[in-house]
């Protein structure tokens, strides 16, 4: 199951991380080589298993609709690498 | 015998009955760090000064008992008020959370006295701390080796006696494996029972906080400050605690026991393997009934884990930005670009490779055939468990594969590095909850002992450690560390 | 052009509720507050904070279904939305993907007197981003600026089948699904300010034809009209494009209301890749039949319902039904009026005449308004003594609106009181008949407009306060003497 440069390419663009060029094949081969270990698993069926996304049986865990104590402002923007204005600033979006 | 090798229970009774005040306490850790801590590297933050003012406070006050007074260190991916928590990454080396962990604000109304943060694996993704993004830590038991991950600076900590517990956290091991490595008591809560509010998430839905001390008592006592409902969490359960050490000197007579006969192939070291067989006779002289069994889906624990829990990192840590906090790489252009380039550089490999990992068993066409089966997988596996625990009250194996290895031994091969979690994972997978205690030694490396156990069966566990414990002497056993 | 094709509009809707707190956090809901004042570790994506489900969005959001006639799911969880944008504080987004809370239900729209039901595909819960400023247009703008003040707002989307068929039905579509939601009070539904917001999907196909064409979606409508116009004006483009022969691409377009035009907003990037999964951190919500019930049992008269009540009890028309039904406000002005006056018609008028344009142009809402039903029904109960005139109360019920004064007040402290004493009318009307001998002429001589005239004279001599109809009558009586 080999991760071509692309996929690598094609996953790091989704999760946002610009990766050196010279450490894309180590990537690529690493994650090729994990991959290549999950296919274990398609030895086992598995038709008919609902699958565990919950391992507790909780249900409705809701709260009352009552307001709890918010961050005082300058608590919330302490940790702000850049701020105007008390709003987060960020440089332009494309 | 020095105060710092006192354990909770001991030095909770000294500091009762003012045989010893809070500040004293407070120094003779102060004073073993400083002996030591050059050497083992376990904090990356230390509060001596805030908590010599909670010691000053403390004995001010008429009482004083319980857990008050006694210093620990808290793992830093727990966030704690006013002081960093970095979870050893770059990307949060000046992040100072306004708020506390549940836990650890269960552990200050105690009366806790907090040393300092100490060293992880990167965001928890390791079984070394090697992938700390500061600097590894060192098995105080041997130097050259790892104290296991990914909370390393915990169980070293504690092993070497520089607090006397601490607060760590374990997702698919990473409080037992260096327990184990480190000759420590760890143990992982059902899920559910301690809370998560407060814990940098790593994967949701296997996390767990629980205690690393030095004596089953210790654990017990820790354990009974932490555990407990939170409106917080909504995956909290709302189930009474009880007083864990109330029957810890019950006895195992007529315990079953039962050994998964897959934790003891060849992927274990011969030597591991043997040490602990020798420690399941023990279980039988203490009465209990030990039997071989068979959890027969172990061996897609592994593959199982490493879809899940990097599927919900990609998830969990895709807030790491650089816009509300954090590092951020102030050069680029537009927000992609920072988003990118804050992430590449602010995540160390380990990171990188578990993200990506983890964002492609999510991807279109890729969910059903890897995120979709592994939960299956792990329905079958957490129903190995619940019928395993229809004719055992509770299961033993090894904790480790092996015993601690060298720093830069498995660092090269993420896959070998991945294969030593294989006797823990299984545990978080179930939801179940599993106590690590030293089980012997080979050439003076501590072997861990893993019990498990159906949920909330945390007392049977600890009774059951208690009993191994005090019929063994391996947990008076301590490092030297002094030449 | 278009009897040959037929268009095919969906509409995907989000709702902001007005529940006091946010969808899982306890920040409270703020309007216009200072940026980053109503946020906590949860809804700022700070590290160890997770989120807890406000029950409060779950009552809305099966109030919601059960409104639009939608099957309540048994079992219903939150999955998580994942993808980067500066305004999502950890850069996912829960929402409802495969198991949303309420789906197969339908509305009922009234296009040119025939009942058309428009199904409902889904409603789901979700939360809101922050919000994002920038110096100008987000396309020149050189940094923005992030207040998450709104991140975590409860939200509702309610997606429609494709069953709409032009832009006029959309726009009977969203009004009937605002004035639901009005009547429901768990939403404001204000376009202009966002708690009400639309994407329209729109394709066209020629008539006859099952496939479906090429599909569009349109973003960044602000009102009813910019809706109506943006499918106007895509329908066309896709009409022309395909007559021309040319290629339609599948993509998401951005309504130019300057320009009254679509235009293309592909990226340079990929498609998006949400990744959707189930949220570890919130257990799944088990809604029982008894649930489903007790918030059946709190579903107010909904506006079909009131429209049918308005109807047949009070015999008002439909378009006047319609009028009155829009806003569970108004409704209740209405009915709480004819309550103490049963004049339903009379009331309407008044309601959707003078009332609604003072109130527009004053910009306010009925329930901020000074006039209460009772006082209306008290000034209309003048009018029908006639102590004041139709005319008269026109002046009465502005001063009414303007210092919520009782109509009697005004009134007395204006001396409106209408003149009706026949004889002092008389007076008035000898003297003008004397003054104006031109126009008694002109009127003898057949031209009735001379009346209108002579009443306006009539009126203006008594400062307005003749009862008109003894004007008129006096008048004509005495023009018709020799």
């Amino acid at each position: 199951m080999a991760l071509t440069i692309e996929e690598v390419e094609h996953v790091a663009r989704l999760a946002r991380l610009n990766l050196p060029a010279e450490e894309k094949n180590m990537y690529a081969q690493q994650l090729s080589s994990i991959l290549d270990f999950f296919t274990i698993l398609n030895r086992l069926p598995t038709d008919g298993v609902e699958p565990l996304a919950h391992v507790l049986p909780l249900f409705n865990v809701m709260r009352a609709d009552e307001t709890g104590p918010s961050l005082p402002r300058d608590e919330a923007m302490a940790n702000a690498p850049l701020a105007e204005d008390g709003q987060f600033k960020v440089p332009k979006i494309v | 015998m020095e105060l710092y090798q006192y354990t909770v229970q001991e030095i909770g009774e000294m500091l009762a009955r003012r045989e010893v005040t809070a500040s004293e306490v407070l120094a003779a850790s102060a004073e073993r760090i400083g002996r030591v801590e050059s050497r083992i590297h376990a904090f990356i933050t230390l509060t001596l000064e805030e908590a010599e003012k909670t010691a000053k406070e403390l004995d001010a006050r008429d009482e004083i008992g319980g857990l008050a007074g006694i210093p620990c260190g808290i793992k830093d991916n727990l966030c704690t008020r006013g002081v960093r928590t970095t979870c050893a990454s770059e990307m949060l080396e000046d992040f100072v959370p306004p708020y506390d962990a549940t836990a650890v604000k269960k552990l200050k109304a105690a009366g806790a006295v907090m040393v300092g943060k100490l060293n992880m694996d990167e965001f928890a993704m390791g079984s070394s701390t090697e992938n700390s993004g500061f600097f590894p830590t060192h098995n105080p038991w041997d130097l050259t080796r790892v104290p296991g991950g990914s909370s390393g600076g915990a169980a070293a900590a504690v092993a070497a006696g520089e607090v006397f517990y601490a607060l760590a956290s374990d997702t698919g091991g990473s409080i037992r494996q260096p327990a184990s490595f480190c000759g420590v008591v760890g143990m992982k809560p059902t899920y559910g029972r301690v809370s998560r509010f407060g814990l940098v998430a790593f994967a949701s839905s296997l996390d767990q906080v629980g205690p690393i001390t030095r004596t089953v008592t210790d654990c017990a006592l820790v354990m009974n400050a932490i555990c407990g409902h939170d409106h917080l969490d909504s995956t909290s359960l709302k189930v009474p605690v009880p007083d864990y050490t109330k029957d810890l000197q019950e006895g195992i007579k007529g315990l079953k026991i039962g050994f998964p006969r897959e934790y003891f192939q060849e992927g274990v070291d011969r030597g591991v393997r043997d040490t602990i067989m020798k420690a399941l006779l023990k279980f039988e002289e203490l009465g209990a009934v030990v039997e071989e069994t068979s959890l027969p889906h172990s061996e897609y624990a592994l593959p199982t884990y490493y879809i899940i829990a990097p599927s919900e990192a990609s998830s969990n840590l895709a807030r790491f930005d650089g816009v509300r906090y954090g590092y951020r790489d102030g050069n680029a252009r537009d927000t992609v670009e920072m988003f990118s380039s804050t992430r590449a550089r602010g995540f160390g490999p380990e990171v990188i490779r578990r993200v990506m990992l983890g964002t492609y068993a999510l991807s279109s066409g890729y969910y059903d055939a890897y995120y979709l089966k592994a939960l299956k997988v792990r329905r079958l596996i957490k129903e190995d468990f619940d019928r395993a625990f229809e004719r055992y009250d509770i299961l033993a194996s090894p904790t480790t594969t092996s015993t601690a290895f060298r720093i830069g031994e498995k660092a090269q091969d993420p896959l070998t590095m991945y294969m030593s979690d294989m006797l823990t994972i299984p545990v978080n997978l179930a939801g179940i909850p599993s106590i690590s205690i030293p089980g012997g030694f080979i050439d003076n490396l501590p072997v861990g002992l893993q019990l498990m156990g159906p949920p909330l069966s945390e007392a049977t566990l600890l009774k059951a450690a208690y009993a191994f414990e005090q019929a063994t002497d391996y947990h008076l056993r301590t490092p030297v560390l002094e030449v | 052009m278009t009897e040959k094709y037929e268009a095919v509009i969906g509409l995907e809707v989000h709702v902001e509720l007005k529940t006091n707190t946010k969808a899982f956090c306890g920040c409270g809901l703020s309007f216009g507050a200072l940026p980053n004042s109503h946020v906590c570790p949860g809804c700022l994506g700070m590290p160890g904070a997770i989120p807890v489900l406000n029950r409060e969005l779950v009552e809305f959001a099966i109030k919601t279904g059960l409104a639009l006639n939608c099957k309540i799911a048994e079992f219903c969880r939150f999955d998580r939305k994942n993808y980067f944008y500066p305004d999502l504080p950890a850069n996912y987004q829960i929402s409802q993907l495969d198991l949303p809370i309420a789906s197969a239900g339908y509305l009922e729209i009234e296009s040119e007197g025939v009942k058309k039901k428009i199904g409902i595909n889904r409603v789901h819960m979700e939360e809101d981003a922050g919000k994002l400023v920038h110096q100008g247009s987000i396309m020149t703008t050189p940094y923005s600026l992030v207040d998450l003040n709104r991140a975590g707002t409860p939200l509702l989307e309610i997606v429609s089948e494709p069953d709409i068929r032009s832009p006029r039905e959309a726009s009977m579509y969203m009004e009937k699904l605002r004035s639901i939601l009005l009547f429901l009070r768990v939403s404001d539904c204000k376009m202009e300010e966002g708690s009400l917001r639309c994407d329209a999907n729109v394709s066209v196909r020629p008539r006859g034809q099952e496939r479906l064409g090429t599909r569009t979606e349109i973003k960044n409508l602000n009102s009813f009209r910019s809706l109506e116009r943006a499918l106007e004006y895509e329908i066309k483009r896709h009409i022309e494009l395909l007559e021309e022969g040319g290629e339609l691409v599948q993509e998401t377009r951005t309504w130019d209301e300057d320009r009254q035009v679509t235009l293309s907003m592909r990226s340079k990037e990929e498609a998006q890749d949400y990744r959707y999964f189930p949220d570890p951190n919130l257990p799944p919500v088990i809604i029982d039949p008894e649930w489903v019930e007790r918030v059946r049992k709190t579903l107010p008269e909904l506006p079909d319902q009131a429209r049918e009540r308005l109807m047949s009890e009070y015999n008002l028309s439909s378009y006047d039904a319609n009028l009155l039904t829009m806003s569970k406000d108004v409704l209740d002005f209405f009915d709480a009026c004819v309550a103490e006056y049963n004049e339903p018609k009379l009331i309407a008028n008044w309601v959707m005449g003078e009332l609604t344009r003072l109130l527009n142009q004053n910009n306010m809402e009925i329930k901020d308004c000074r006039v209460t039903p009772s006082s209306l029904a008290a000034m209309l109960k003048l009018m029908e003594q006639g102590t004041i005139s139709g005319k008269i109360a026109k002046v009465v019920f502005e001063e009414m609106f303007n210092t919520g004064d009782a109509p009697e007040k005004i009134v007395k402290d204006r001396g409106l009181v209408q003149i009706s004493d026949e004889s002092a009318i008389k007076a008035i009307v000898d003297e003008v008949i004397a003054a104006n001998p031109k126009v008694v002429e002109d009127f003898k001589a057949g031209k009735e407009k001379a009346l209108g005239f002579l009443v306006g004279q009539v009126m203006k001599a008594s400062k307005g306060k003749a009862n008109p109809e003894i004007v008129n009558r006096l008048l004509r009586e005495e023009l018709s003497r020799p």
